[in-house]
Parts: structure tokens; sequence; C-alpha cells
């Protein structure tokens, strides 16, 4: 762990070597999602709410969703960026070293302009809780900070199977999007707008749904009941990340025996 | 120290067939080749050797580096090195070893050297006493002094690769893996590089071994080479062995003052021949210089005559021949 940070700092440094390209691309990161918002925001203007979600609630859903995924760009981008490692004849490199590979990998990439993303999700979660009548509690607290660990592992978890297919080819990574840009479009809506299969997707397959669906509906007092199992959700989801790190290993091992 | 037994390697390769029907074919279907990158390779090296590692291009040397330093597993044969092997034992083997890979940089591109040290510290783990002191002496003996301070992106190719042999060295490895660590630069960085190379040798004992085209390297530091072509071990002996072996051509090249007349002497054949200049090729074993210097003073008025020995390159290429790699 300290040395995950040795390696955040010297990325740092190296980013901090580009400042106007810091600062753009930081900006233009703010803007992306907002464009987004924007479309959002519209659509309750005329429909007023969707399957009985009001405006405020999946301002929520979305600031969460957009939240986990900066943050896993930020600091996941070395699984995420891992094809030009293999394609260069870097992963050599780490193997050489006397650290795990999963830690090196993690630490060979930070993408820091992610920070523009953080802060517009940042703003639209303050502003959607101001405006939400929840009743706080710790556990309540605690659940929210949850929902952005789990969405941040699954994340991490998909980038680190992309990632784990470059051992064997390096093209048509594209499939990894529709998983990661593509499940963050859907989750940022509650699930359950969506037809049946496509939920039940993104709850026991790719568990999404774990990061803001189910999880508010505890907070928001939606439950019926289940406010236990809600609450635990995040926790749940945060193991996607458990099958990942094991075909990772698979993967690493398979490389050792063919060097392609 | 290190110990190679049977080691044998094969890759398999996709075929790949040109036009567009094939390959539209390969999308769902795809014949493999089987490359054997090593048949059987067995040696051993002691410690404090420094041994040079050659053969042409894809003969199979970076796959023995590979397998040697842990990256790779080999499909049958034995390793031990220092008592571990490589691939079963990689995160406690590879704090004793340093690789260097001559054409790719270990060192982050953007900050100073300096940071990328302190990271490799962090990475192996050295205790800040031990770095303090190896830094130092790198910093002197590589004369880094003026560029530690400076990002790697705006350092020379030979400024560069000293610090990459610095950074290698950090954790005072006891072997150290040179993939062509002298690719590229100019001579007085070459010569930088191999003279730093034997002092490290002879100072601290590491073991080197040594991937290189470049026999001067070679010559200027290696007291054993191992051949290698087509994934076989061709070669394991001194160098001295394979001049005596193959090296028994000289060159005589000799001015004299204007003569026309042809110049034969049996064991020799004339590489080329002016009416004022002649270069011979001779084979010692058949006739001696000197027969053949007092064989042309007899004929011509000699102004100048040299001497030369076939360079290694030279060796190595009719060996590749003889071996047909």
């Amino acid at each position: 762990m300290k040395l995950y940070f040795k390696y955040l700092s010297i990325h740092f440094k190296s980013q901090m070597q580009y400042r106007t390209s810091f600062w753009l691309l930081s900006i233009g990161q703010f803007f992306i999602p907002f464009s987004i918002f924007v479309g959002l925001y519209f659509l309750f203007e005329r429909f007023g709410q969707i399957k009985g979600w009001q405006f405020f609630e999946v301002a929520l859903c979305f600031a969460v969703i957009h939240m986990a995924f900066s943050l896993s760009e930020c600091f996941a981008r070395g699984f995420d960026m891992f094809s030009s490692l293999v394609v260069k004849g870097e992963f050599d490199r780490l193997l050489v070293r006397p650290r795990s590979t999963f830690v090196q990998v993690l630490g060979s990439k930070f993408e820091f302009t992610r920070v523009g993303r953080l802060l517009q999700s940042v703003i639209v979660l303050v502003w959607a809780l101001s405006n939400l009548p929840i009743e706080w509690s710790t556990i309540k607290a605690i659940t929210l900070a949850l929902m952005i660990v789990s969405g941040v592992f699954i994340f991490t978890g998909i980038y680190m199977l992309a990632a784990t297919m470059c051992f064997w080819t390096v093209q048509g990574l594209e499939v990894a999007s529709i998983f990661t840009d593509g499940g963050r479009e859907m989750a940022q809506y509650p699930l359950n707008i969506y037809q049946k299969w496509v939920a039940r997707f993104f709850t026991y397959v790719i568990p999404f749904g774990t990061v803001n669906y189910l999880p508010l509906q505890y907070i928001l007092g939606k439950g019926d009941g289940n406010e236990l199992i809600h609450m635990l959700t995040p926790v749940l989801g945060s193991l996607f990340i458990l099958p990942c790190f094991l075909v990772w290993q698979f993967g690493v091992r398979h490389y050792r025996s063919t060097g392609s | 120290m290190i110990h190679l037994e049977g080691i044998s390697k094969s890759y398999k390769i996709a075929k790949r067939s040109s036009g567009l029907r094939q390959a539209a074919k390969a999308l769902f279907y795809r014949e493999h080749t089987t490359i054997n990158a090593l048949k059987d390779i067995s040696f051993s090296i002691k410690q404090g050797e420094i041994v040079g590692y050659i053969g042409p291009n894809g003969a199979g040397k970076s796959t023995t580096i590979k397998i040697m330093s842990g990256i790779l597993v080999p499909d049958t044969g034995k390793c031990t090195i220092m008592g571990y092997t490589p691939w079963k034992d990689r995160t406690q083997y590879v704090k004793n070893i340093g690789v260097v890979f001559g054409q790719r940089s270990q060192l982050w591109w953007d900050v100073p050297v300096i940071d990328s040290f302190e990271l490799l510290k962090d990475i192996y783990k050295v205790p800040q006493q031990e770095y303090k002191s190896t830094i130092d002496l790198l910093i002197e003996t590589l004369e880094l002094q003026e560029i530690v301070q400076s990002p790697v992106r705006q350092l020379s190719l030979g400024q560069r690769m000293r610090c990459e042999i610095a950074a290698s060295l950090i954790h005072n490895p006891k072997i150290i893996f040179l993939d062509e660590p002298t690719i590229g630069l100019d001579a007085v960085s070459k010569i930088a590089v191999r003279q730093f190379i034997k002092t490290i040798n002879k100072e601290k004992g590491v073991t080197v071994i040594l991937t290189t085209h470049d026999m001067n390297d070679i010559e200027a530091l290696a007291d054993r080479v191992i051949l290698i072509g087509k994934g076989t071990l061709l070669y394991d002996g001194n160098l001295e062995e394979l001049r005596k072996q193959f090296g028994t051509t000289k060159i005589i090249t000799a001015d004299y003052a204007k003569n026309t007349d042809p110049i034969q002497i049996p064991g020799t054949a004339a590489l080329s021949w002016t009416p004022e200049r002649i270069v011979l090729s001779i084979d010692t074993e058949r006739v001696k210089p000197s027969e053949v210097i007092t064989h042309l003073s007899n004929k011509v008025e000699l102004l100048d005559v040299t001497i030369e020995t076939k360079p290694i390159e030279d060796i190595i290429v009719q060996l590749y021949k003889e071996y047909q790699i």
C-alpha cells in the first residue's frame, strides 16, 4: 500500500510537468458528464418522474455511479491501459521486480484529469442530497460511502478482466467498454426502469445494481422491509473483484508459459 | 551459481496468411505452427564470471534471458540459480538479480532520474542507509552528478544507458543480465559502460551475463562466450580458444614501389592488388607471416607492411556460416 502511494506521487510529479494540458483535460472531463446531466434534468422537467423515482433521487444515482467511475478511471487506469504495457513489452519489466503484478500494474498509470469528472459528480451529489428529505444516520452515511467503494471495485474488476484478455489478444478490447461505459450509462438510472433481464444482468452478473439502485432503496426509505439486505448489497457487490483477481492471476500464469 | 539443464521452450505462433478470405477465416479458426525457440540448452556459470551470450537475431538469446530472469516458464528442463528456480520463487528470486533491457527503459520518463532511483529503492525495499551508500558510489563511478536531477526525456542515449545500469544495481544484485547494453551508443559511452561493467564485476564480484551484437563488447569484457543458434547451444568456451580454432587467418597489407608484375605467393590469397599495393589473406597454418614478407621483399621494394588479425566479427560470421545459422 505504501508502494502504491509512492507510485501515485511519482505520477503526480510527471503530470505536473504538463500543467496546461492537465487543466484543459480536467475541464473537458467536467463537461462530458455535465452535458449528460443536463439531458437528465430536461427529461424530468418534461415527465416529472420515472417509475416512482423523482429527479433528485435519480440525480443521486447518477452522482454515485459517475463518482465511482471517475475514481476508478483515475486510480485503476493501469489496468484500463494495460494493453499498451503488453504491446511495448513493459510487462516483462514488472515481472523482474519483487512485487506483485497487481500493485505494479495499478501503479503503472494514473489519470489525474478525471478530477474534473469527479468534481462534477460531487456537485450533483451535494445538490441532490440537500434536496432530498432523508433522515440521516451513521449507518446510512456508511452505506453511501460503501456504494461508491463498491462501484470503484466493480469498474476495476472489469478493467482487470479486459486487461487479462490482453494476454491472448490485444485486439477487440472494445468489448470491455460495453460493460464499463455501457454499465455506467445504464446504472445512472434506477435499474427498475429497464426490462427484467437487463436489471437481472446488472444485479447478478455485473452487479452495478448494488452500487446505487439497491442500497438507495434503503437510504431513501423505498425498501419493502429487507432493509438489512439492501444495506449490505454494496459489500456483496464489492466481492465482484475477487473472481476478477483470480482470472488475472490465471492470465499472468498463461503469459509466463507462452510469452506471447 | 547458475545451472541450466536441458532447457527447452517452444512457442505457438498463429499462422498469418494473406488475402481477405484467409483473414476472414482466421477470425474463427487459426492454424498454429510450433517454433522451437530453445532445444535442450545446458550450461553452468560460476560466480564472478562475465559471460557473453551471442547468436544471430532470433537465435533464442532473449528467451534464455527471460527464462533465467523468471519471466518465462520453460517447457522442460531444470534451472537453478542461487538455489532458486526462477519461475517458481519469482518474488524471492528477483531480489537478487538486475536486468537491463537495452531497448527499453525502466526509468520514469518525466521525472528527474533521482526520483526513479528513489522509487526503485521502495520497490526493492532497500534500507535507507544501504541505498545512500550504493547510490553515492553509483553516481560517482558512472559520473551521474550532473544528470540525476534532469528528467529522463532530456537525457542523451548514452546518459540514459548509464542511468539504466545504475537503476538495475540499486538493490545490489548478485547477478546482472544485460541485454544489448551498448546498442546505439557512441564510442565514448560504449567504453564508459564497458569500463563500469568490468569494475562492478571486479569489485563486487557481480556475475554478468551479457547479450550483444557488438563483438567489441565481448572482446573487452567476456572471458567466456556461449554461442547459440536456432535454439541450440553451439559453442561454450573462452574467446581465445574460439580465436585459435577459427581465427587462423591474418591479413597482410604491403605498399611497395611501383611494380606491374603480378605477385603469387603459395598459401595466400590476394584480396586486392594494384601496382603499388597488395592485400593478402594468409592461412597461418600453412604459411608463416615472416615467410610471406620475405617472399614479398624478394620480389618488390617494400615501403610499408601491416599485419592484422582477422577481427572477431568475421570469426563470428564464419561460425554462423559453418553452423548454418
